[in-house]
């Protein structure tokens, strides 16, 4: 008896300084397949803060399809940063008023810390010899890309696809039309979602290319191993930029904000970057991705912004229903 | 009802309340809050967005998908029930609970799954492919993953009441001369035919807004294999919050009617069974039965 006493005594002890050490704590509202990357970063900045500052500050993180996430801010979850993968997604909480209508300016480099780009993904050997785009609407080409208007990932192929027609000499919109609905007919199928696309394509060994981030490449070859895919850069690609901000009615309710845009400016500091290397999301800091120029080649992208005006102009020609996206399909 | 009427049981106006503010909470408003949402739009709007071409399609996707799968299951689900009833087999036990199974397996674990099972290169779709069947990724792997989920239904439904019937009616029967088939046909069914009723459609509805499984065996292709939960997920991806309660008021609507009809099936086929008991035999006795007595 007395010796279980002691036990529990020893517990609520060591259970204290958590307690006690759990002062601050912030909520990153993330997208789905950021969890890696935060699962690194997180510590590196609690450890950095605390030297900073001498405080204790504690990260949870919540993930989900982005889209559902900033919803679920708007409705009440009470993040204290949003880390997304488009910017329509911030765009739409800083309509709702959760956000800075500048969010782009609060940070460097239109808030967005690090980047992707689309990339193909081919079977061992190249087969097909998929080199670049025109290669994936030759006939008896099958291509694995998720869900085009539904997900964020299969968005940014569709994009891809369509900035590179339209940068061909003599393109029209109609030409890249053309190219992207050519595209869409030799897909099989719509992946719900991209890990659901990368499990189509290397575990039920559908397909002959697959679009997805630069990123999952990485995530692939852990789980399947170097030796089955190789990964291919077109000659053009997108720019996927990963937002961030600050939710501004949130951490002035909490009185976090000191702390919220201390933790998103942290991204970008040297080991923000580093780590981000390191889960293969291409840092925006010159010097480290020269560190890892072999894990990045140099590959020519255009943005978003560039080329379709924004995402939220995006969104309303290509991906609202009856925009452009919508017709290319009735054109099968 | 006269204020001066007492029910025998106590606590009448206690648990009706309780019932009724119970289903209120989590039925009505959440239902009502739907509609409300969808009516944020103009007649002319509503209308649009509940008969476009790709709404349209989808419905028959989801509608005949999930009707197909709940007359399967109502088939094989009744011949599970009987054999787990009727005979006695070594692991009965464990069947009996395999059946539960799809209802507390994650749908996207079971969608995942049946995906990989059913591709050309997955344990079952190797043989299938060869003979020219394609399941999963086209409309047939919906129907797969419906008869999945809706399994339960159809078995949980009829085991009670398979084992409730009396073996002196089949003795009966026999005694009187019906041969198994009349027997089956003709004495069990008409009894087993209500509750058959209700598994099919507990099937058939929790079928319609099946999303999690389907959504990875469908293939998602747009007029093809593209289910009405999916075009509602993708009004969300657009924050058109309005255009995707039009959508879910719509399948609600269909749903309602469908269940209605069920229902009055049921009430049909169950008035005119216990009807036609009391006035005529439930078999007509073949001649010898006669001679025999």
């Amino acid at each position: 008896m007395k010796c279980l006493n002691r036990l529990l005594a020893l517990f609520v002890l060591a259970a204290l300084p958590v307690v006690a050490s759990a002062e601050v704590s912030l909520l990153n509202v993330s997208y789905d397949v950021s969890r890696d990357f935060y699962k690194d970063f997180n510590p590196k900045f609690v450890a950095a803060w605390k030297a900073r500052t001498g405080e204790s500050i504690e990260i949870k993180q919540s993930h989900a399809g982005s889209t559902k996430q900033v919803r679920a801010v708007a409705d009440g979850l009470a993040g204290d940063v949003v880390t997304m993968n488009q910017a329509a997604d911030i765009q739409f909480l800083a309509d709702k008023g959760f956000v800075a209508a500048d969010w782009k300016g609060k940070f460097k480099d239109g808030a967005a810390p690090f980047t992707s780009t689309i990339v193909f993904i081919v079977r061992k050997g190249n087969p097909k010899q998929i080199r670049d785009w025109p290669d994936l609407v030759k006939s008896g080409i099958q291509v694995i890309l998720p869900h085009p208007k539904n997900t964020g990932n299969g968005r940014y192929s569709y994009l891809a696809a369509y900035g590179w027609a339209l940068h061909q000499p003599g393109a029209t919109d109609k030409s890249a039309q053309g190219f992207v609905s050519a595209v869409l007919r030799n897909a099989p199928l719509f992946a719900a979602g991209g890990r659901d696309a990368t499990t189509t394509f290397m575990q039920r060994r559908i397909g002959d290319v697959l679009l997805t981030f630069e990123s999952e490449a990485e995530l692939i070859a852990r789980e399947f191993g170097h030796g089955e895919f190789e990964v291919v850069y077109p000659s053009e690609s997108v720019l996927a930029e990963f937002p961030v901000a600050v939710v501004d009615k949130v951490v002035d309710k909490k009185g976090t904000r000191k702390q919220a845009q201390a933790y998103l400016e942290y991204l970008w500091s040297q080991e923000g970057q580093e780590t981000a290397a390191r889960n293969y999301i291409r840092p925006r800091d010159p010097a480290v991705l020269k560190a890892h120029a072999a894990q990045f080649p140099a590959i020519k992208t255009f943005t978003v912004d560039e080329v379709f005006g924004g995402w939220s102009k995006a969104i309303a020609t290509h991906f609202k229903d009856g925009g452009i996206l919508d017709q290319l399909y009735s054109l099968k | 009802m006269s204020r001066t009427q007492h029910n025998v049981l106590p606590g009448f106006r206690l648990s009706l309340g309780y019932a009724v503010t119970y289903l209120s909470l989590l039925v009505l408003i959440p239902l009502g809050a739907l509609i409300a949402k969808s009516m944020s739009l103009t007649a002319g709007e509503f209308w649009q967005i509940a008969t476009g071409e790709r709404a349209l399609a989808a419905y028959r996707v989801t509608f005949g998908a999930a009707l197909l799968a709940a007359v399967v299951n109502a088939v094989f689900g009744f011949i599970v029930a009987w054999v787990l009833v009727r005979y006695p087999f070594p692991g009965k036990r464990f069947v009996d609970a395999l059946v539960d199974l799809p209802f507390a397996l994650p749908t996207a674990v079971a969608g995942i799954t049946l995906a990989t099972l059913y591709a050309g290169t997955g344990w079952i779709g190797r043989f299938l492919e060869p003979l020219g069947v394609k399941v999963a990724f086209t409309p047939l792997g919906i129907v797969v993953a419906l008869i999945f989920i809706g399994l339960p239904f159809v078995v949980r439904t009829l085991q009670p009441v398979i084992e409730d019937f009396e073996p002196e009616v089949e003795e009966a029967a026999a005694t009187l001369g019906a041969s198994r088939m009349q027997t089956l046909v003709r004495v069990l069914l008409p009894q087993l035919l209500p509750a058959w009723l209700t598994g099919f459609a507990l099937a058939f509805a929790r079928s319609v807004g099946e999303y999690g499984s389907v959504i990875f065996i469908a293939g998602n292709m747009p007029m093809v294999s593209e289910i009405t939960p999916l075009l509602i997920v993708s009004k969300l991806e657009q924050y058109d919050l309005p255009g995707a309660t039009v959508l879910a008021v719509v399948m609600l609507v269909i749903s309602f009617v469908l269940l209605l009809a069920i229902n009055l099936l049921q009430w049909f086929a169950a008035t005119r069974h216990s009807g036609r008991a009391a006035v005529e035999p439930a078999i007509t006795l073949p001649r010898t039965a006669e001679v025999a007595v």
